[in-house]
């Protein structure tokens, strides 16, 4: 602080020890280095050759032949309503294999889709175990109280085995409708009513969310 | 993982595998071991996708799974691994090796192994017979024998490597073989088991006994509607060929092994001449299966058997051969190395020391085409003489004072060059101490390997940007040979084809050509600042593990 004003450029040593005069300083710095500056010496030019030009086409082509895979997971764009002229012409649509399976050995068992929700099912009838049917038993008695009551406002308790078991009969439900739409062709009305197939897979975690609130 | 690692691993995933796998990908080599219900959280994409991406990482072996770090109750937690993805870089350079040294079956076999990640030997058979037989004449089909005894080969000189068997995670460990319940069987320690290589396996080379019998067949080209039957008869065909669950990979660290013997093999070349290079050659392919990934030097060999060894279309006499094995040992560069006296001589070949000479090579010439051949003479000084004061510089290197001054300025700036004080007195001033500028050969390659990484996936960007903006012509340009395709496969005249052709104009076409030539070279760049990035990984590597 008692440099400045006195002699902005002096220093706190004898600068000549460094053998460097007040000078040959390079220049002050006025800012952020330029994003693109320029250079003195340009850069070598690529190898050209037999071998570069063959490992080019193969990265080109591997790079094509990746793109088609059913390894490559695209992201769910909207399928348009007409399909464009182009499409028809272009030879994509040949595809190697459509849904690619892998070898369950190799891979941890909780990666697998969809063939956990009966089994989630199997397990959670085998938690409620012996008592189930007397549950469900219950469970009807208490609706048919209900019913006759035409009581709107159900009991929380009551809501609970209600909503289980009927979301247990709609996944069922959705189960059978899904599989049944896999094996059909895509029209438009599936299309719309699910709009891919994550929305069951969404369904059953706003369904375990749920639950464990409860 | 730094930041240049992961964007350029993240631009590879986008274009190998999609947007989807890039984002889970990403975020796991972000975050480090996740289990499947966080990445779900904050990736903000739904279960089904992310299991799906999962499995595509997995199928690739770019995660790996281990049982939670809780204990065995514990979900299980991915792993992605940032070497594996940017391997992805030097795939067209395997699958050219593949070519050179078993053909183009060879090259078909690695090229399907890298696409699909792990396949078993049958199926990997059976495609690329078929492939072969696509490009054949008429009448003319690949044998699947063939194809296996070049399988059978790749195996042999370890190019390909059985997957190894999953012992743990999760599942009680059962049909594992025995070295994997030595390392699954640590569950109650909470630390994470480093997962088994691949070569601690036994029966990790063993080709399995194949029943497999057949030619390739022709695939016709079929229309919308047998694609459908041709895909059910495809699903339908389950033969089983005696070798269901072992998988085969293939096997990096050979191929590298390979990549550095050649350079070693050229760099003897240049320096000497083609008899040195033939000799060092020789010694390599002697050493190769006995030699560890990571040993430092070669199993030593004695001159004898390097003699008997020799191609035969080196007649080289017996006393010649000594000659040029002195020749070698006594060069700078410290290729070859003699251990003892027996047997004539026993050589070695310094593999980490060759690394290390290569890198510095490379390091140096990066300097010399980024500064100056000067500014690289100081350069070279400081990596010889380690430290060196401000005036020892300008006497050793030749040069003027203020130049020196202004070149060691603008390498320091650059951080190739460092600044070691080192004081007279306790308080560090100024006047009172020595300054020396030195060079450090490994930070200095961690830091251009890092440049390497950023420059492409600046290439890569530059590339997709070139694409994008030019995909309006792109597109137009496919349709009509798409057209054109498909005219002249009903028959059509000359007149029609020209007039679809005249659907481009002339600038357009040339616009084309421009941005071929771009992306051809931005391509080509890529490929081959990945012959750089190997040099200086190897040698970072090479010095992490001596």
């Amino acid at each position: 602080m008692a440099g400045k004003g006195r002699g902005v450029g002096a220093f706190t040593f004898n600068i000549e020890a460094l053998g460097i005069g007040r000078g040959s300083m390079p220049e002050a710095r006025v800012g952020p280095s330029p994003l693109y500056p320029n250079t003195d010496f340009k850069p070598v030019p690529l190898k050209v050759g037999e071998d570069e030009d063959y490992m080019l086409a193969l990265k080109q082509e591997m790079r094509g032949a990746m793109q088609r895979l059913p390894h490559n997971i695209k992201a769910q764009s909207g399928r348009a309503d007409v399909e464009k002229y182009t499409e028809r012409y272009l030879k994509h649509r040949q595809m190697d294999d459509e849904t690619w399976t892998p070898d369950w050995n190799l891979f941890p068992k909780e990666l697998m889709p969809r063939t956990k929700k009966p089994r989630r099912k199997v397990t959670k009838n085998k938690k409620s175990g012996k008592g189930s049917s007397k549950e469900a038993a219950d469970v009807l008695s208490k609706l048919d109280e209900l019913e006759k009551k035409d009581d709107g406002n159900a009991e929380k308790s009551d809501d609970e085995p209600e909503k289980k078991t009927k979301n247990e009969e709609e996944e069922e439900i959705e189960e059978e409708e899904y599989e049944e739409e896999d094996l059909e062709e895509d029209n438009d009305y599936i299309e719309s009513y699910f709009d891919n197939g994550e929305d069951f897979a969404a369904d059953s975690d706003d369904n375990m969310d749920g639950e464990a609130t409860y | 993982m730094t930041a240049q690692e992961i964007r350029l691993c993240g631009l590879l995933l986008q274009e190998h595998f999609g947007e989807m796998v890039e984002k889970v990908g990403t975020h796991l080599l972000r975050s480090g071991a996740q289990n499947l219900r966080t990445i779900v959280q904050e990736t903000n994409l739904s279960v089904d996708l992310v299991k799906k991406c999962l499995c595509v990482l997995v199928q690739h072996g770019a995660c790996c799974f281990t049982s939670g770090r809780k204990g065995p109750g514990s979900p299980t937690e991915y792993r992605a691994c940032c070497d594996r993805i940017l391997r992805v870089l030097r795939y067209p350079r395997y699958i050219y090796t593949a070519k050179t040294l078993y053909g183009d079956t060879g090259e078909l076999i690695i090229e399907e192994l890298l696409q699909r990640g792990h396949m078993t030997m049958s199926s990997t058979v059976k495609t690329v017979a078929d492939r072969l037989t696509q490009n054949m004449e008429e009448g003319h089909s690949m044998d699947y024998s063939e194809v296996s005894s070049t399988f059978s080969k790749l195996v042999e000189t370890h190019f390909l490597q059985r997957c190894p068997p999953v012992g743990g995670a999760g599942t009680s460990g059962s049909a594992a073989p025995a070295a994997a319940p030595a390392a699954a069987a640590a569950p109650a320690a909470a630390v994470s088991v480093a997962p088994p290589t691949p070569e601690s396996f036994p029966e990790c080379y063993s080709v399995p006994h194949l029943s497999l019998i057949g030619r390739g067949k022709r695939q016709l080209v079929p229309e919308n509607g047998e694609d459908q039957r041709n895909a059910k008869r495809a699903k339908m065909d389950t033969e089983t060929h005696g070798d269901e669950g072992i998988y085969w990979q293939v096997n990096f660290e050979r191929f590298h092994q390979h990549f550095r013997d050649q350079a070693i093999i050229s760099a003897v070349a240049n320096k000497l001449d083609q008899t040195s290079s033939e000799i060092v050659r020789t010694i390599l392919r002697m050493s190769e299966v006995t030699t560890s990934a990571t040993a430092a030097c070669t199993k030593p060999l004695s001159a004898n058997e390097i003699f008997r060894s020799l191609p035969a279309s080196y007649n080289i006499p017996r006393h010649i051969l000594d000659q040029y094995l002195t020749l070698l040992v006594d060069d700078p560069m410290e290729f070859v190395g003699k251990t003892g006296e027996s047997g004539g001589g026993m050589f070695v070949v310094n593999l980490h020391r060759a690394l290390a000479n290569l890198a510095r090579a490379t390091i140096e010439s990066i300097v010399q085409e980024r500064f100056g051949s000067r500014s690289a003479r100081i350069f070279r000084l400081l990596l010889r003489k380690r430290h060196l004061e401000q005036k020892q510089v300008e006497d050793f290197a030749m040069i003027p004072a203020k130049e020196a001054k202004d070149m060691l300025y603008t390498l320091l700036s650059h951080n190739l060059v460092q600044l070691q004080e080192i004081p007279k007195t306790p308080d560090f001033a100024p006047s009172r101490t020595f300054y020396l500028y030195t060079v450090n050969q490994l930070p200095t390659a961690r830091m251009l390997l890092q440049n390497c990484y950023k420059t492409v996936a600046n290439l890569i960007e530059r590339r997709l940007f070139e694409t994008k903006e030019n995909k309006r012509l792109l597109e137009k340009s496919q349709r009509i040979e798409a057209i054109l395709a498909s005219l002249q496969a009903s028959g059509a005249e000359p007149e029609q084809l020209s007039e679809v052709e005249e659907m481009i104009s002339a600038p357009e076409k040339q616009q084309l050509d421009v941005l071929k030539l771009h992306v051809n070279k931005l391509d080509s760049a890529e490929n081959q600042v990945d012959e750089t990035v190997f040099v200086l990984e190897s040698y970072v590597s090479s010095t992490s593990t001596s």
